[in-house]
């Protein structure tokens, strides 16, 4: 475990530069074991390898931060063995809700029903939320199914969108732009503000896309 | 309940506290006030908590008509609204606030005593224009109510606004190893797509750095260099988490003139320790806490 300031109201605490389920787990520790967030700290920012601790300047300095983080970490963890909760996003493939699925049909020189059935063959996990409100980084997709993103981002990815960029994959929980290539949709809102919690998903969660009957592939 | 009746929006005016914050960890930006030391001066010159929600003009400001009486204080940039600024003032019923451009920095501020009672979304009133969360720009004909919640007396002697002159003080980001001294002296330009959630600058290039970078958490005013080297400052509605490399953070007493800075504004930076950060930081506070 690495501690350091990125600013003046912040602090960075790594776990190593590589993506793996070591550095995730210890990322899951330090965020549950936070999530109470005592007086002072406003904001954790999980990543795939390190937390940003957010703290307010007049309340907190960056060493009592790092000896919060030191004593929450080292103290016995109930919280990371609570069982992993295993979400399923029922997705309906291809079609009008689906308009890059043959594209990275081309692509990987599978058929589309193939690539349908290998994406939701496998189990997923939310390395973290982040980038825009509930999106989940996955880590997972089967290596086969990575495609380059679109040369050009639409201005509008729908809501629920599913989609494969590079070698990741992921779900768009709200309206934006983006680059990767659109294979589905679900119907299951990832982000409602009015909702308690308001993402459906958290860190540390199994995912699994499950077609639905509607699906083209 | 008394209210304010948009007549104008003006070009970009929003509701604004001081953010939203406890919920980085499930991808959602702080937002909150671009500069937060005019909206916590105003809540303080009208007698409100220092975080009531105000309203945040940009570059032109918009016209309000008070369907009754209030108490009311403009602070930061001055948009020509033909009010004394940085002092609590009484707007009679019927009054029509007419802002233009502004005549200085980027934004004003709009506090009314008692608070802008929009409803809060995860704990906060701010928009964060980009996503619609917590609200959007305001629109002719929106009716904003004005709240009850004042805590004091409101200050009615006018005090001098903060002075924001030379470079901006940054700290090293989390990757200044990595990186040499180029983002310091020479002076870049904001460029006109710069928004709440980053400055885009353009100035000399500046490497990219050689080291593997992951995607991690980022902080408010982190300056990132992508790859073609131009640097972006990070700002309010800035995403949670980003995978370019940060050489530097502007500190947290200079965060309010980021948010004062214009298009075609020249800016320079300047690296100061983290102990002077934290100085300038308890005199900006000493300051503000000098309205009271």
């Amino acid at each position: 475990m690495e501690i350091r300031p990125a600013s003046d109201r912040s602090l960075l605490v790594s776990f190593g530069d590589a993506i793996s389920l070591d550095s995730h787990r210890q990322v899951l520790r330090l965020v549950r074991a936070l999530e109470d967030f005592p007086a002072g700290i406003l904001n954790l920012h999980p990543a795939y390898a390190s937390v940003l601790i957010d703290f307010d300047p007049r309340r907190r300095t960056h060493n009592d931060v790092e000896v919060l983080v030191r004593e929450r970490i080292a103290a016995p963890d109930e919280q990371t063995a609570r069982a992993t909760r295993t979400i399923e996003i029922p997705v309906c493939y291809g079609g009008a809700f689906g308009p890059d699925l043959e594209d990275v049909a081309r692509h990987t020189g599978l058929t589309a029903a193939r690539v349908v059935e290998l994406h939701a063959s496998t189990p997923y996990l939310v390395y973290f939320l982040g980038f825009s409100p509930g999106f989940p980084y996955l880590g997972g997709l089967p290596p086969e199914l990575a495609t380059p993103r679109l040369a050009a981002p639409r201005k509008v990815v729908p809501a629920g969108s599913v989609a494969i960029g590079g070698s990741q994959t992921g779900v768009y929980p709200v309206e934006s732009p983006g680059g990767w290539r659109i294979i589905g949709r679900t119907a299951l809102r990832l982000f409602d503000a009015a909702a308690t919690p308001p993402a459906l998903l958290r860190i540390g969660d199994e995912l699994r896309f499950v077609p639905t009957p509607e699906t083209r592939g | 309940m008394s209210s304010i009746r948009v007549l104008a929006p003006g070009f970009q005016t929003s509701v604004q506290d001081l953010g939203r914050f406890g919920y980085a960890h499930l991808g959602v930006a702080a937002s909150g006030a671009a500069d937060a030391l005019a909206l916590r001066a105003g809540n303080l010159l009208v007698g409100n908590a220092e975080n009531a929600p105000v309203l945040e003009m940009t570059l032109v400001g918009g016209a309000f008509e008070f369907e009754t009486a209030a108490v009311v204080a403009w602070t930061g940039s001055d948009f020509g609204a033909g009010l004394p600024l940085w002092t609590a003032v009484e707007v009679a019923a019927g009054t029509i606030l007419r802002c233009g451009a502004s005549h200085s920095g980027a934004r004003g501020y709009l506090a009314v005593r008692g608070g802008i009672a929009v409803p809060k979304v995860l704990g906060s009133a701010s928009a964060h224009l980009m996503t619609g969360l917590g609200g959007q720009a305001l629109r002719k004909g929106d009716v904003l109510p004005i709240g009850s919640e004042a805590v004091r007396e409101a200050r009615k002697q006018a005090v001098r606004p903060p002075t924001g002159k030379g470079p901006v003080r940054v700290t090293e980001g989390p990757q200044a190893a990595w990186f040499g001294d180029e983002l310091y002296g020479a002076a870049y330009q904001v460029l006109e797509e710069s928004n709440r959630m980053g400055l885009r600058l353009k100035g000399p290039a500046i490497a990219s750095p050689a080291g593997h970078m992951l995607t991690e958490g980022v902080a408010l005013g982190a300056i990132q260099i992508p790859p073609g080297g131009q640097p972006i400052v990070l700002f309010v509605e800035h995403q949670t988490t980003g995978g370019y490399a940060k050489p530097a953070n502007v500190i947290s007493a200079d965060l309010w003139r980021v948010g004062q800075l214009r298009p075609r504004d020249q800016v320079q930076f300047q690296l100061v320790s983290m102990e002077q950060a934290l100085q300038l930081l308890r005199e900006q506070e000493e300051w503000l806490y000098g309205l009271l």
